[in-house]
């Protein structure tokens, strides 16, 4: 019976009252809401640590005595040399050319953190410049920018990425850095410009935005008070959720080689170094590999807690129209 | 026994900010042929209450028992409730959109309505019939408009789709919930007018949920009035509207503006807002609102009692839950000081004598 | 579109200094009027270039006049156009042609500066209490936004004269920080008068003010209007599908129907005495909460829905309706003017106007009656 199975959203009784919580922000709730989530909370854990062994590691490089870029054929190699294993002097192994896993680990994690956060970032404000401009101003600048988006994602990103970087040859480690970001930012941007130029769009219908207007607010400080704040919940999710999908992507370029230039080490490159040799040195793809699952799986669940605490119900009154 | 016999129906829900105890003891009956109105603003549990009835609040605690031609609908299993549902109770809600399909031919749907609960039947049959309650229902040229999709009906023809769908099975009872809340005056009078007729047409039990004391005083032969879950007042219509007990009841009926008020007098208004349903107000539920509140209402919850006198037309018992003196009814200035010496004497001594 | 070149687009700067005004005015004191105001929606199809394939009628040539110091009440069904005029009213959506004159002003002939000076001196209610407040900011917040928009007044002022306006409509000032969703509907509804009333504004347009609130609570906010008109001297523009509600606050009422006026008259004489087929039906169709009466009533029972905006019918629009329509309704479009033997104010636009007494034909739109349905093409229109 079709006309019996949607009624669901109208007997769960939305219409008791909301509770009387004096002043509290929609923050402050998120975060009570938050806390309670045990496996946000321990994946905000595990990224907390994650940053400490990533801050950390110069303090790793001098403990074990072992830059990251210095090579010790004579304790890392075996005598038919094959680098040796986990074991005192290298905690996490060492790979073919003699240098230390742990401090190349702890390298990489700088480089994914950076990266992760500093492209997701970049794409969330271009995307939100974007989005907001497209979806309120409308018009033609709405088409323009909706079609614009539309080719961004219509582009075969990687190719693009690898001519990018054979055109530019960089050379120094922060210029491919701040390369690979824009580069991952470019094709992350679009996707998230679209969903929140559809929010845009319902938003703009909203009441309360009329009633800017009729008071005589003009566009800009609508879009500045009233639009903004209604979307930093979707932006804070969308972001925390592109944090991981940023941490793959620059670990598959540093595996195609057209990332962060060596020698600085990222899991990317790691694993790409360590895919050769792995028959033998599992070490060497163990290693980046789990500390990308545990990092991106991390971020994945955070953004899921954050999502739930922001919108414990999905959008309560949005409905009452 | 009436059609339909529920007693001390109880529905909660647990939420992430507490129990909602959304109807807390509620009774009620109905017979073929008759109407019975329930009124009450959002959060009185109007709606929760035949939902639940129609096993439509999954997740829900439940209890009380609720006999409709012989079979407790509360303690019935899902797959005979799906029988009921539709062939034996038909529903009609407020939002008729949300009600249809809107991928599926308005026709087909009721087919397959029909064909669920007669499986014997053909498709031609199935057909025919849907075709003959279109017709029934005043929209034009039903053999055409039978293989029309939801949209292309305007709001007043979509609930009428949504009355043939209910009446399809000729069902002993239809529940209507707000019905015509999402229409216009004008479209709202002929969907009133169609019910009222189809019903003396087929001596169906119609249960009316709404909140506008006008479709009630027009449709209903029985009211009963619901306030934070709870009945309040339970009388025949003349009764319930001249003869009002509950100060909540009282409190409805003047706010509404007449014509006999005039501009210029002001409106009497309920002062407050309704209760949580999550805390709710200790004794009567309707204390902190009401302007005679004594001691004892604060304390105990008032029991939903017969009140007596002489029934202005016949029906239901009149019953109120509410402390003040049964003899005391009406809206009148003389009845409102007589309940305002009721309460100073409640307040004082505590308000033992009824 | 008329042309009036108006050298004055910004208002004087004193006049917002006046804040008394007199209750009640004088009989022709003007404060705002419409003058054959139309507006049209395009309705755009394609992707990358969109044309138009055609407009919905909202609003189309409306004519009326508001006096200082009393409230007009607007009725009309989903389509009516009302809340499309409301909003043209305010400014919020550019006419497409016809005048508005606010003092005297052609409003939409203002500049941007002068068009944000005119939103000082009107304001709106809104219908839905949720939507209308931005959920995100808090309600010292939002009432404080005319201030903030405006320039007006700052910090510790600011916070004052919000609180005087929480006090003036019923919230506790203490609330200043709270956020809209720890407010219920009715209280929710006092935060959007508060906010309509902070720049002190001579006409407030209420769009269904009360329609989305329980009966318990529109009856407060209903009267909370009602004092602060007589308080402030407020002129009322009210808008609602509630007949009655309507008939309580107004001083006169115009009845819509398909972007027109059908019918406009003293808010007593108009419900006593309707003299347009479609007000008499819509005044007929008014719940009544009243056992009794509702049984006495004479309900006119109109055929068929409202046709579509987007291609209303020719002549008189309510002729595929009407119990009285005639040929001349099909081919000529009746005028709004007095009729013979009504007030000097009541205004009718039918051919054929009820008389005093009549009873009109009580059609059923009921069982196995084919009803005139204005989505099937084969009707003519």
């Amino acid at each position: 019976m079709s006309s019996f199975t949607e009624l669901d959203s109208e007997i769960v009784p939305v219409d008791a009252e909301p509770r009387r919580v004096q002043g509290r922000t929609p923050w402050q709730l998120a975060w009570t809401r938050f806390r309670r989530d045990r496996l946000a909370v321990a994946s905000l854990v595990v990224l907390a640590l994650m940053v400490v062994f990533a801050a950390l590691a110069p303090l790793w490089a001098h403990w074990t005595g072992h830059p990251y870029d210095a090579t010790f054929p004579k304790t890392a190699l075996d005598p038919s040399g094959q680098p040796v294993g986990p074991g005192r002097h290298f905690w996490l192994g060492a790979d073919q050319l003699g240098r230390d896993v742990l401090v190349r680990a702890a390298y990489g994690a700088r480089i994914s953190l950076v990266v992760g956060v500093a492209a997701a970032v970049l794409a969330s404000v271009i995307g939100v410049a974007v989005g907001v401009l497209a979806g309120f101003v409308g018009g033609v600048l709405d088409t323009v920018l909706a079609r614009m988006m539309d080719i961004t994602l219509a582009l075969p990103y990687l190719l693009v990425a690898i001519m990018l970087a054979t055109t530019f040859q960089l050379t120094s480690v922060a210029a491919s850095v701040s390369l690979t970001i824009v580069v991952i930012a470019f094709f992350s941007f679009a996707a998230f410009g679209r969903i929140i130029r559809g929010q845009v769009l319902s938003l703009r219908e909203k009441e309360f935005i009329e009633a800017a207007r009729s008071l005589g607010a003009g566009n800009l400080r609508i879009m500045a008070v009233d639009v903004l704040p209604n979307l930093m919940a979707q932006v804070t999710v969308l972001t925390s959720l592109l944090i991981p999908t940023s941490i793959v992507f620059e670990a598959t370029l540093s595996f195609l080689g057209v990332g962060v230039r060596l020698p600085m080490p990222s899991w990317g490159s790691m694993l790409g170094e360590g895919s050769d040799v792995f028959q033998t040195a599992w070490w060497l793809l163990a290693v980046p590999a789990f500390l990308l699952l545990l990092t991106t799986l991390s971020f994945n669940l955070l953004g899921d807690g954050i999502r739930d605490a922001l919108d414990p119900r999905g959008d309560r009154h949005s409905g009452k129209k | 026994m009436s059609l339909l016999e529920v007693t001390d129906l109880r529905v909660s829900f647990r939420t992430a900010d507490g129990v909602v105890r959304a109807v807390r003891g509620v009774s009620f009956s109905v017979d073929a042929g008759r109407t019975l109105g329930i009124v009450g603003e959002s959060g009185s549990g109007k709606s929760v209450s035949t939902q639940t009835l129609m096993g439509l609040t999954p997740g829900a605690q439940v209890s009380g028992e609720a006999w409709f031609d012989g079979q407790d609908l509360l303690a019935m299993p899902e797959r005979q409730m799906r029988r009921v549902r539709g062939a034996q109770i038909g529903m009609i809600f407020q939002d008729p959109l949300s009600s249809l399909h809107p991928l599926y031919k308005v026709g087909w749907q009721i087919e397959e309505m029909i064909k669920a609960h007669e499986p014997d039947m053909s498709k031609e049959q199935a057909r025919k019939r849907a075709v003959e309650m279109l017709g029934l229902v005043g929209i034009p040229q039903p053999d055409r408009r039978v293989d029309d999709y939801p949209h292309q009906f305007s709001g007043g023809m979509r609930q009428r789709a949504m009355i043939a769908m209910a009446l399809a099975l000729n069902p002993k009872l239809i529940i209507a919930d707000e019905p015509t809340t999402a229409l216009d005056a004008t479209v709202q009078m002929q969907i009133l007018d169609l019910m009222r007729r189809l019903q003396g047409e087929f001596d169906t039990a119609l249960i009316m949920i709404t909140h506008d004391l006008g479709v009630i005083a027009d449709m209903a032969d029985d009211v009963l009035v619901m306030y934070g879950g709870q009945a309040v007042e339970h009388a025949g219509r003349r009764d319930l509207y001249y003869r009002p007990h509950h100060p909540y009841t009282v409190g409805l009926l003047e706010s509404v503006p007449s014509a006999a008020a005039g501009r210029g007098a002001r409106l009497k208004a309920i002062a407050g807002q309704p209760p949580s349903l999550i805390n709710l107000p200790s004794g009567c539920v309707f204390h902190p609102r009401c302007e005679y509140v004594m001691e004892r209402c604060r304390v105990d919850e008032p029991p939903l009692d017969e009140v007596g006198g002489e029934p202005l037309s016949p029906g239901a018992a009149h019953r109120s839950a509410c402390w003040l003196p049964h003899r005391i009814t009406g809206l009148d200035e003389q009845a409102a000081q007589a309940r305002r010496r009721a309460s100073d004497e409640g307040r004082s001594v505590g308000g033992d004598e009824r | 579109m008329s042309e009036l070149p108006e050298g004055l687009h910004a208002l004087p700067e004193g006049l917002h200094a006046a804040t008394a005004r007199p209750a009640e005015a004088a009989q022709d004191d003007v404060l705002v009027s419409a003058e054959g105001v139309v507006k049209y929606f395009p309705i755009k199809q394609g992707i990358v270039f969109k044309k138009e394939v055609a407009r919905v009628h909202a609003v189309d040539g409306v004519d009326l006049r508001v006096r200082r110091g009393e409230t007009l009440g607007i009725v009309g069904e989903s389509g009516s156009g009302k809340s499309t005029l409301a909003r043209c009213i305010t400014g919020l959506h550019p006419v497409t042609s016809g005048r508005i004159l606010f003092e005297g002003t052609d409003i939409t002939k203002l500049s941007k500066s002068g068009l944000k000076a005119f939103r000082r001196d009107v304001q709106m209610i809104f219908q839905d209490p949720y939507g209308s407040l931005n959920p995100r900011r808090r309600v010292g917040s939002i009432i404080g936004d005319p201030f903030a928009i405006h320039n007006i007044a700052d910090g510790a002022d600011r916070k004052k004269r919000v609180q005087e306006l929480m006090e003036l409509v019923g919230l506790n000032p203490e609330h200043y920080n709270r956020f809209p969703a720890e407010f219920s509907g009715g209280q929710r509804q006092r935060i959007g008068v508060a906010r309509a009333l902070a720049l002190k504004p001579k006409l407030i347009v209420c769009d269904e003010p009360v329609s989305a609130l329980d009966v318990s609570i529109q009856a407060q906010v209903i009267n909370l209007l009602k004092d602060l008109q007589d308080e402030l001297g407020l002129t009322y523009i009210f808008i609602a599908h509630d007949l009655s509600v309507v008939r309580y606050v107004s001083d006169r009422v115009g009845v819509m129907y398909l972007g027109r006026i059908g019918e406009s008259a003293a808010a007593e004489e108009l419900y006593e005495r309707p003299r347009h087929p479609y007000s008499a039906a819509l005044l007929s169709a008014a719940s009544i909460a009243d056992p009794d009466e509702a049984e006495r009533a004479e309900r006119i029972v109109l055929i068929g829905d409202v046709p579509s905006p987007i291609d209303p019918p020719s002549g008189c629009r309510f002729h595929p309706r009407c119990p009285k329509a005639q040929e001349r309704c099909v081919a000529e479009e009746p005028a709004l003017v007095v009729r013979d033997g009504d007030a000097a104010d009541h205004l009718t636009a039918c051919h054929f106007p009820v008389e005093p007494g009549e009873v009109l034909a009580h059609e059923h739109a009921g069982i196995s009656q084919v009803s005139t349905e204005p989505e099937l093409p084969e009707v003519e229109q």
